[in-house]
């Protein structure tokens, strides 16, 4: 599977990660790599093969509906790089 | 030429679980800001979720209740998108593999029968709060993690008032089963609508916009109502619809295209590996199955059949579960076979009191056994409905039996013959014109005459039986 430059962007701005030119031909390289190692698992007949989305052999892992002590503001805050009182503060979101 | 409206709902719900979907972070709306949150629905580093079984047992219960599948196996996937109320850049939802599918929702609109399908039904978890300031915006997580569903509507609408006929009944039943506050304006339920006309007869869709912001069933109404003229208007001189999300401005009546266009979404959903999978065995769904309550069509059908209801009156008392409660228990104490008098009472005088009051039925907390005390003294026409109807509002707001309060205020209804009789032979005196007219013929007098008696007797004369005496009297019978 071939991968141009404007793919790599693409996912990158959808990583919000800026790159260098530099970078973006390295990753653009390194990506089509990855990729085309991947692409192996295309050759393989999975035709008996159940589908999985897990490699654990557990299901229906769930916990009673009980509650427990939650964090005080203040140290649910403690690594923000921003407070306002007891409120997380960001850049204005418009909409 | 003429357009056919086409209109799918997505109703997001709250579940009323004790705790988050993820964590065990008591779900309290009323504490103070980031005080309900814990590194797991914070999002930090090397935290695992675990999903809450009560959520499940809810979300199981609610798609049966709309007739969908539940699917064998279910999964979480993670749909990823950065928005400061979402703090670990991805959502926990359901793609591929929803709990459940192919449901539907049988409502009555404009006094027909339809069938609403529901393509899905799925888990997912809902974001943090936003307050935007002047200069930034604050971020509160007490809502981040609470477990929420997604109900997505096949494109089955076609009409605001389907729409909010839909919504009302959805809401109905949620109600019933107990597992949601379905309170928009305090968005345990919110909904967003996707709407797009088309040539009437064609098969296919037009192009839609998604409209958001409708903080109320009247709102989602008047969103889609405004997209209708807004289309039609667009269509008939001959531009294009862009596919977009509008917001909804309650304040001016109008929709609005929202800024922000990212082009289209791209979520790069992939499994949760966080999470194992689900699988749903056959037995647990029959057992959540069997114990779900009785729902408002059937309890309608019920009432109707066993109780001798109007479809009008068993409809009003289905509104509300505990109402509906209200009303049987109410129904079954009254010793009378007919019903009907009760029925009367609970639709006609009750409800007003209710509605006055701003409160349900059951809210008022009317003793049920002095309601049908109350219904049994009108019925043996003891006390008339009039003063009946001045005794309940007593009994509202002193708590006092029915009883006491017609005692205390003197009302029982004089039936007693001889001592009507005085004061009709005074009416007949007094009235000679009246008396003839009645004898000439005119049946109008006697109503006339009966008044006379309930105003000497300071309307406490039984006006059944007044009647029945001057009519005796006068005609020699």
């Amino acid at each position: 599977m071939a991968i141009d430059k404007e793919t790599v962007k693409y996912v990158a701005h959808l990583a919000r990660i800026e790159l260098r030119p530099e970078e973006l031909d390295k990753l653009c390289r390194q990506l089509h790599d990855i990729l085309g190692f991947i692409d192996q698992l295309s050759s393989l007949d999975v035709k008996e093969v159940k589908p999985a989305s897990h490699i654990l052999p557990i299901c229906n892992v769930l916990r009673e509906d009980e509650p427990r002590k939650s964090l005080s503001p203040d140290k649910a805050l403690k690594n923000a790089p921003s407070r306002e009182g007891d409120f997380f503060s960001v850049p204005k979101i418009i909409e | 030429m003429r357009y056919q409206t086409v209109i799918g709902l997505e109703v997001h719900l709250q579940l009323s679980t004790k705790t988050k979907a993820f964590c065990s972070c008591a779900i309290d709306f009323g504490r103070p800001p980031n005080s309900g949150v814990c590194p797991v629905c914070l999002g930090l580093p090397g935290t695992l979720p675990v999903y809450n079984k009560e959520a499940l047992n809810s979300a199981i219960k609610v798609a049966l209740a709309f007739s969908c599948q539940i699917q064998e196996h279910t999964k979480f996937d993670r749909k990823n998108y950065f928005y400061p109320d979402l703090p670990k850049n991805y959502q926990i939802s359901q793609f591929d593999l929803p709990l459940s599918r192919n449901g539907h929702l049988e409502i009555i609109s404009e006094g027909e029968l339809k069938r609403i399908g529901i393509t899905r039904i799925h888990l997912e978890e809902d974001a943090g709060k936003l307050i935007h300031g002047s200069n930034s915006s604050l971020v509160d997580f007490n809502r981040t993690g609470v477990p929420l569903l997604e109900i997505v509507s096949e494109p089955d609408i076609f009409s605001p008032q389907e729409a909010f006929d839909y919504l009302t009944t959805l809401k109905n039943i949620i109600e019933y089963l107990d597992v949601s506050d379905c309170d928009m304006e305090k968005g345990s339920l919110r909904c967003d609508a996707n709407i797009s006309l088309r040539p009437e007869g064609s098969k296919e869709l037009g192009v839609k916009t998604e409209l958001k912001n409708m903080n109320s069933f009247k709102g989602v109404k008047d969103a889609l109502t405004f997209e209708v003229i807004r289309q039609t208007e667009l269509l008939e001189s001959g531009q294009a619809i862009s596919q977009e999300t509008r917001l909804w401005d309650a304040g001016k009546g109008v929709t609005v295209a929202m800024r922000s266009k990212e082009g289209a979404k791209d979520y790069r959903y992939f499994p949760d590996p966080d999470l194992t999978v689900f699988v749903i065995e056959q037995e647990a769904v029959k057992r959540i199955k069997s114990g779900l309550p009785e729902l408002p069509k059937e309890k309608m059908r019920r009432f109707i059949k066993e109780y001798g209801l109007s479809e009008y009156d068993a409809k009003i008392l289905v509104n509300s579960r505990r109402d509906a409660e209200f009303a049987e228990e109410c129904l079954r104490m009254y010793p009378g076979k007919d019903k009907k008098p009760v029925v009367n009472w609970l639709i006609g005088p009750l409800l007003s009191e209710a509605n006055n009051r701003k409160l349900s039925l059951c809210g008022l907390k009317v003793d049920k056994q002095e309601l049908i005390n109350l219904v049994g003294f009108v019925e043996k026409q003891e006390i008339s409905n009039l003063s009946a109807k001045l005794v309940l509002t007593q009994m509202i707001d002193t708590r006092k039996p029915a009883e006491e309060i017609i005692k205390e205020n003197n009302m029982l209804q004089i039936s007693d013959s001889t001592k009507l009789e005085a004061i009709i032979l005074e009416v007949i005196r007094d009235n000679e014109k009246s008396v003839n007219s009645f004898k000439e013929g005119k049946t109008n007098a006697l109503m006339f005459l009966v008044g006379q008696v309930m105003k000497r007797s300071a309307g406490k004369a039984n006006p059944k039986v007044v009647g029945d005496l001057l009519k005796r009297r006068l005609t020699g019978a």
